[in-house]
């Protein structure tokens, strides 16, 4: 390793000195040319790294100031409104914090829009993997690490959220406790362990605190670890496109473009993020006060990413029953059983497709939506379920805003979130394969050029022009999937899971449109 | 490259891995398909085709990187020449905006300056690597599977089943100690009996909310709310569970005509000259109750807007939740001030499991009929 020149320059001696300690150029050789595919899509995934490391940041400094106690104490800050108030030493360094420390409030501010960036990244980096199929195999893995990653920053948003002991997260935290009292049998006494006996106790501020600042970031960074490192396992994904196959991964190598955009996106990232943390006020929790059982004001919300499960509660119809002395509060469980449910099928469904389609081989080439119909159907009607609870968690604001009656707002959403989700799968699908056949009637009769030609028997017709052979690529390149057949196995028996994978399978793939083959195209080409 | 249909079958290359064929499952075989025309020509762009927007963006690239150093310089002037003066909620703002957007220009200098010398300056061209099954090679699999076997061997895993399962076993009990260990997150009293009943006694004063000051019936107009408190919880220290009590006893005192005010039979003595007293507890998560709409005489959870009819004994009207609100049974003491005959006939808040074994024998139920009569 050592070079012959005579006089080895420092770059070259430092990285001798690191090597013969470190064997660093085996990594440098196996993954500095390593190829990164370009889409804007795949950019999601980086705004939520770099937001995570802006969170770390930020809150790393509020640790510096903000006191975890619920300790009473007299406000005597500069906040003239409340001084002289009794409110927790948990308040009170808020407070501090924010007026009384210089560049607290931007990194409070920053903190907490960071923390709303990566919330909102990830959905939107789910939406995006979960729509162009790149759950499949080899990553079915990483998609529940990930999936895990997103259930950790809710729970790391929640927790946050409630450290500052204002009214507003005080009262998030009644209905937590609202919430773990209605699970039968441990209810109770989960409610009285979590918060140090009864409610609100002087406990919950110090033990959330260490949930948020040490055991959650633990598990976070832990698990964003194992997410890189099957990524850079699995290699990424690419959109089908010409050169660009199963077999290859084509775009940037890491040295020096990809390195480049990717640290370069990282610092605008944080830019953009200090710019709306100096110019957008967020949770002005001074407004609300110290925490207080007794008052609340009319349209308290969440945080919006807790918001389905608000939304949940509101449109839960107001059943409980009472069975041989006890109680069990259905207008708790029912909403969260769906949600539940819905959690669970989103993380299980790369298997639930992987049994229908029983296709062994790996798959690296995103799907367009369009060619997956009842995938994206799925989806889309996922995102309206989801969408629907989230609007109702402001079913208030909704009402007073449009000067609507709020019960009639309820039930308006109550049948959204039922009708609504059947209506959206159903019109996603029928557009799907529309898209499908459009892009077919594209590759057999080309596109209209805008082009008007009068021919010499006065007919006027537009002229269509084919796409090359580059462009058409794209619309030719996917696979389709057909229904299996009932079928029995070895013993000659049909079994209830064969008919439940057959039924399956004729859902997702009874109505499909098959790529185009070379003898269509040419059998068009005889008819013109 | 590799310029073969993504959905052909894989060829046998050479590649030892490539021996692998996965089933394909449901998938369509495509025997008449497209072959991929390989990468398009690649197109350069206009800082390879001309030296001077080349220059250019050189430039541009360095303009950057300086804005970026100004910026951090910036910050320093800002942290030290927009202090925050005490009390002065202008000099927090502009605090604030100037430090904030002094240190974004400086990310943004950065992020902003290299972007473009990747987009502009740094090569363009595409670059193909291949791939390879996830699978580890056979000679490695082979050789997991090896050592997995010599393992099993050296330690006698397999064969000395006793010891195996008696570390099994002393692997599952291990953690029980440390689940027991949180017993003593909260005090060593029953949870069901800590939250079963308030602070109300009887002939405790009604007193406003936060102040304290007792309440004389007649101070009570028609048509009013008051958000009450008992009296002696002002003697409790902050410290001393202040809030923890606040939260089962707060009450919504309200004072109906009495021709609107609807009374169960049984509960008629609770109410005093048209005035009542709720709990202001929602019992569906918890939220207080705090808005009174005085022509309808309903309540409204501002959280998920359970309605309850305060003519009507706060049934629900409204919402998810399902019961009423407890009524706290009041009367006046020999100074007329209004004071509670008892504590709540029932438990507070939310509904929890165990709620029923601690409802008061004295408890007057609502009748079916008016339960059930919901908007």
């Amino acid at each position: 390793m050592t070079t012959t020149a005579p006089r080895p320059s420092f770059t070259s001696q430092a990285s001798n000195y690191l090597d013969e300690r470190t064997s660093i150029s085996t990594m440098v050789a196996a993954l500095g040319r390593k190829v990164f595919p370009d889409h804007w899509s795949f950019m999601l995934g980086e705004i939520i790294l770099y937001s995570f490391v802006a969170i770390l940041l930020s809150g790393t400094f509020l640790t510096f100031f903000f006191e975890p106690s619920m300790t009473a104490v007299h406000y005597d800050g500069s906040y003239v409104p409340l001084k002289g108030v009794e409110m927790s030493a948990a308040y009170a360094s808020t407070l501090d914090l924010s007026f009384d420390i210089r560049g607290g409030l931007l990194m409070r501010q920053v903190h907490h829009w960071s923390a709303l960036l990566f919330i909102a990244a990830i959905g939107l980096h789910m939406l995006r993997v979960f729509f162009t199929g790149a759950f499949r195999k080899p990553r079915e893995i990483n998609w529940v690490v990930g999936f895990i990653l997103f259930i950790l920053a809710l729970a790391e948003g929640f927790t946050g959220y409630s450290l500052p002991d204002d009214l507003l997260s005080g009262n998030g935290l009644a209905i937590i406790n609202g919430m773990i009292k209605g699970i039968p049998l441990v209810g109770t006494w989960i409610s009285y362990l979590l918060f140090g006996g009864i409610f609100p106790g002087d406990d919950i501020v110090p033990r959330l605190f260490v949930l948020h600042i040490m055991l959650l970031p633990a598990l976070v960074i832990a698990f964003i670890g194992v997410h890189l490192v099957l990524m850079v396992v699995n290699k990424h994904t690419q959109f089908a496109g010409p050169g660009k196959t199963n077999d290859n991964v084509v775009g940037a190598p890491i040295m020096p473009l990809f390195a480049a955009k990717a640290g370069s996106f990282f610092f605008i990232v944080f830019g953009f993020l200090v710019a709306i943390g100096s110019t957008f006020t967020i949770l002005p929790v001074w407004d609300f006060g110290p925490y207080d059982p007794s008052p609340v004001s009319a349209g308290t919300q969440p945080d919006w990413y807790i918001g389905f499960a608000d939304g949940a509660l509101r449109l839960a119809p107001g059943l409980e029953s009472e069975i041989f002395g006890l109680t069990l509060s259905w207008n708790i469980l029912l909403p969260i059983a769906v949600l539940g449910l819905f959690i669970v099928l989103v993380m299980f469904y790369p298997f639930i497709e992987a049994w229908i389609t029983k296709d062994q081989r790996e798959h690296h080439i995103a799907e367009r939506p369009r060619n997956n119909p009842t995938r994206t159907a799925i989806g889309a009607a996922g995102v309206w379920f989801y969408a629907v609870l989230w609007a109702a968690a402001s079913s208030d604001l909704i009402a007073t805003h449009f000067h609507l009656n709020v019960f009639q707002v309820t039930w308006a959403l109550q049948a959204a979130l039922i009708l609504g989700t059947i209506i959206v799968y159903w019109i996603t699908k029928r557009t799907a394969i529309a898209l499908q056949k459009k892009d077919r009637e594209i590759l057999l009769h080309g596109f209209e050029s805008g082009n008007i030609r009068r021919l010499p028997g006065g007919e006027y017709v537009e002229v269509h022009e084919q796409l090359d052979e580059y462009q058409s690529w794209k619309l030719k390149a996917y696979e389709s999937y057909a229904p299996v057949m009932v079928r029995p196995n070895a013993n000659g028996k049909i079994t209830p899971a064969t008919h439940l994978r057959s039924a399956m399978s004729r859902w997702f793939f009874e109505d499909r449109i098959e790529p185009i083959t070379r003898s269509e195209i040419e059998a068009s080409k005889h008819h013109d | 490259m590799s310029a073969e249909d993504q959905s052909a079958p894989r060829e046998p290359s050479g590649h030892e891995q490539s021996v692998v064929v996965h089933d394909r499952g449901a998938a369509v075989e495509q025997t008449d398909a497209f072959e991929n025309p390989g990468l398009p020509p690649h197109r350069p762009r206009q800082t390879d085709l001309h030296p001077h927007k080349e220059r250019r963006a050189e430039r541009q690239v360095v303009g950057w990187f300086l804005l970026s150093m100004l910026g951090s310089v910036l910050a320093i002037v800002a942290y030290i020449a927009v202090p925050i003066e005490l009390g002065n909620m202008a000099s927090v703002r502009a605090n604030n905006l100037f430090l904030g957007l002094a240190i974004a220009l400086a990310l943004l200098g950065i992020g902003i300056g290299a972007m473009h010398w990747a987009r502009q300056l740094m090569s363009s061209h595409e670059v193909v690597e291949e791939r390879h099954l996830t699978r580890g090679s056979e000679p490695s699999r082979a050789r997991a599977v090896e050592i997995f076997q010599l393992g099993d061997e050296e330690s006698g895993f397999s064969r000395r089943s006793l010891i195996r399962n008696t570390l099994i076993g002393a692997i599952a009990l291990v953690p029980l100690p440390a689940v027991i260990l949180f017993r003593d997150l909260a005090p060593a009293q029953d949870a069901v009996e800590a939250i079963a009943h308030t602070m109300w006694r009887p002939g405790m004063r009604l007193a406003l909310d936060p102040s304290g000051a007792p309440i004389k019936a007649t101070d009570v107009t028609q048509g009013s709310a008051f958000h009450v408190i008992p009296e002696p919880l002002t003697e409790i220290g902050h410290n001393e569970g202040y809030l923890d009590q606040k939260a089962l006893a707060a009450v919504l005192l309200v004072r109906l005509p009495p021709e609107r005010l609807f009374e169960e039979p049984g509960r008629e003595g609770w109410s005093y000259d048209g005035i009542v007293a709720y709990s202001k507890i929602c019992t569906h998560v918890g939220c207080p109750v705090a808005l009174y709409e005085q022509q309808t005489h309903h309540l409204l959870c501002p959280c998920h807007q359970s309605t309850f009819d305060v003519s009507h004994h706060a049934k629900v009207v409204f919402g998810p939740a399902k019961r009423a609100l407890p009524q706290l049974p009041i009367t006046v003491d020999d100074e007329g001030y209004l004071v509670a005959q008892r504590d709540f006939t029932e438990p507070i808040g939310a509904s929890f499991f165990e709620r029923l074994h601690h409802v008061d024998p004295e408890h007057v139920p609502l009748s079916a009929a008016e339960t059930e009569n919901r908007a």
